[in-house]
């Protein structure tokens, strides 16, 4: 394979990962809270759908990206109703949500454009376009780091962009600032924070609000950046891979950039070749799409290092009277 | 707060929500709610032709809410039925295509054996990385689901696939089970609807897990353990063996509901077998309070609404299949997460009602 071939996997690569990273940074926020969330991959699909909605409605796809937010939002409120306001379980509410996205997109999405499930095709304005950076035209011709300036770096849609530059903003608002080390507090061990005179409530739910707002940019990445417009289940598991991803990361951002990177790899290599040749054995494309999964089922059982979820993850805090 | 309230007033209520949340969906997109509701009720009970279909739907999910039903007595969620009834429908079909079977009901007892071995050692794994290692079984069995899902798909295309096929399935199967026409010709079942005896299966599967969980030893340390680990310990029950063995049996119980899909309906093993029913399977347990009863009324309103549904799109096309997911969301969502929601003013409403009596 050329140098070509190579970057254009890596190219895919990036475009894979995005979501996932998204996705993944999402988690972060709210399982570093205590909030288990599993419904990532639902208000995925349904941010995708109102993306796609609403760049198809406008024409604008900043407008589709904030239809997306604010979609992608609510279901997190739910969220955040069921398992911090009325102390639910919030596995079950994490499925209820994914089932919640699967139905309603199709649902409304038959109502409003009556395509079976899809929306239309979106292009022009209706699309995120791929950014070009300064220079890439005129250094794609230098050897190596010109094309891999050019095809790599360069021309990705302006999401792709911000997802990476979310990675060191999560960390340094997680690991730097007082609202941060509030908010892994709150996960590990809430009645301290309360004790501290600080609301758990509201910190999850500001938890659970960003991961809200992430996962709209995942989704509105998904149904405008990464295709054009939204079929049924455009998801397709990313949200269970980016939970897969965060697992593997041991719950912190940097990791997570590298677990989603890996993820994108795998996903782009069975993208581009129906079976691979590693070692004399034929790779099958299913054993590929599994390999995430399997690595996570790996990583949990401790076998290759430990991940340790935050502690009060998954429990409801009830005040001590 | 007197029994019934528990067990009946509080889920009808969650479930009243949930219709009520669907209805609204309903009228939003231009339809009549309670016209939808008629066509959907005549569509499930209607006629023979409908109960076929309602009934055969319900068996499928007898099975996975029992599933999930007994592993919450134990409080472990096993989100992984779709995954483990997968297997099983491996299992049935390597089974019935490993001998050329002389009787059905020889045949339906090897498949059995055949989908819940498959099934429970699909549970098996997640179960022992819990017990042994400490991983969260949830987010274990979804990745089961997941890597079942991509292990079946590479089996029927490359490996168990009739040779020379286009078609990614096995061989059509050499028996099959009496359908509800050969067993009660007189209620006038057609033919085609796929009701078969694995009906009588689930129902004797329901008395089963009744019987275990509320009649045996092994029953009785699963519940202790589900209602606390640390007084179970004291008691001398093992985790290890009661995580192991109730994973074990929900997923045989999972992997059982291969028997209606793949022995009774299909009668060959195609790409996704399972359609979604060890995901309705949760709904059903939550709705069902994990009791035997509960699962089978709640198995039977979602077979009504799947196939209801189906009648309904026909009918209304505007209102497509996936009204049924939203329903099946919108229960899951209150009568699991939402719970406390309905049951907090209730209970106050039954406090203050005693205090004002006394």
């Amino acid at each position: 394979m050329d140098l070509l071939g190579v970057l254009q996997i890596l190219d895919s690569t990036v475009r894979m990962a995005t979501p996932l990273l998204l996705a993944c940074l999402a988690g972060l926020f709210s399982e570093r809270a205590g909030i288990f969330d599993i419904g990532l991959e639902g208000k995925m699909l349904m941010a995708a759908f109102f993306a796609a909605a609403f760049a198809a409605f406008t024409g604008n796809v900043w407008i589709g990206l904030l239809a997306a937010i604010v979609a992608s939002l609510s279901l997190s409120l739910l969220h955040g109703l069921a398992s911090i306001t009325f102390r639910g379980n919030q596995l079950i509410s994490g499925v209820a949500i994914n089932f919640l996205a699967a139905g309603v997109t199709v649902v409304i999405g038959q109502a409003w454009f009556d395509l079976g499930g899809r929306t239309p095709a979106l292009e022009g304005a209706g699309r995120f376009q791929e950014v070009t950076l300064p220079f890439a035209d005129t250094l794609a011709a230098t050897p190596v780091l010109g094309p891999i300036y050019a095809e790599l770096i360069s021309g990705h849609s302006p999401l792709v962009y911000v997802a990476l530059a979310l990675v060191p903003l999560s960390w340094w608002v997680l690991f730097r600032t007082r609202f941060g080390l509030r908010l892994r507090a709150v996960g590990e061990n809430p009645a301290a924070v309360d004790t501290a005179g600080v609301s758990v409530v509201a910190l999850r739910f500001y938890a659970v609000g960003i991961c809200g707002i992430l996962c709209g940019i995942a989704g509105a990445y998904l149904a405008t950046g990464l295709a054009a417009g939204f079929v049924k289940d455009m998801s397709a598991g990313r949200g269970f891979i980016a939970l897969a991803a965060l697992i593997f990361a041991k719950w912190r951002p940097w990791y997570a950039l590298y677990a989603c990177l890996l993820f994108g790899f795998l996903e782009a290599i069975g993208n581009r070749f129906q079976s691979i040749e590693l070692l004399g054995v034929a790779v099958p494309s299913q054993f590929m799409q599994a390999l995430p999964y399997i690595l996570t089922v790996v990583i949990l059982a401790g076998f290759v290092g430990k991940a340790v979820p935050p502690r009060a993850g998954g429990e409801p805090y009830v005040k001590e009277r | 707060m007197p029994k019934w309230v528990d067990i009946l007033l509080i889920p009808l209520i969650n479930l009243a929500l949930a219709l009520f949340v669907s209805g609204l969906v309903v009228a939003y997109i231009g339809e009549n709610p309670f016209e939808a509701v008629a066509i959907l009720v005549k569509g499930a009970v209607g006629s023979p032709y409908g109960w076929g279909y309602t009934l055969y739907y319900t068996t499928n999910f007898i099975f996975t809410g029992l599933a999930v039903a007994v592993a919450f007595h134990a409080r472990l969620f096993n989100i992984g039925g779709e995954g483990q009834a997968g297997l099983g429908g491996l299992g049935v079909a390597l089974v019935l295509l490993a001998l050329p079977w002389p009787h059905w009901s020889i045949a339906l007892l090897a498949a059995m054996v055949g989908a819940m071995a498959f099934g429970a050692f699909w549970a098996a794994i997640p179960a022992y990385l819990l017990a042994k290692r400490g991983s969260h079984i949830v987010i274990t069995t979804i990745m089961f689901n997941f890597i079942a899902s991509a292990l079946l798909v590479y089996l029927l295309v490359n490996v168990i696939k009739v040779q020379g096929s286009m078609s990614p399935e096995t061989a059509r199967f050499g028996v099959s089970l009496p359908n509800a026409n050969d067993v009660l010709p007189w209620v006038g079942f057609p033919r085609s609807t796929p009701l078969n005896v694995t009906f009588l299966v689930s129902l004797v599967a329901c008395f089963a897990v009744w019987a275990l969980i509320w009649r045996t030893r092994l029953g009785y340390e699963i519940r202790a353990y589900g209602h606390s680990e640390p007084a179970a310990l004291y008691a001398g029950i093992s985790p290890v063996r009661i995580i192991m063995v109730t994973m074990l049996i929900s997923g045989g119980l999972s992997g059982l509901m291969a028997i209606n899909a793949v022995m009774g309906e299909a009668e060959r093993l195609v790409l996704d077998p399972v359609q979604g029913a060890g995901f309705v399977g949760i709904a059903v347990a939550l709705m069902g309070r994990s009791h035997p009863v509960g699962v089978f009324l709640a198995a039977l309103l979602f077979g009504m609404l799947y196939q209801g549904g189906a009648e309904l799109e026909f009918e209304r096309p505007a209102i497509t299949r996936e009204m049924i997911v939203v329903i099946q969301a919108l229960v899951i969502l209150f009568t699991g997460a939402l719970d406390n929601m309905v049951r907090a003013p209730v209970e106050r409403f039954f406090v203050n009602m005693n205090k004002r009596a006394a």
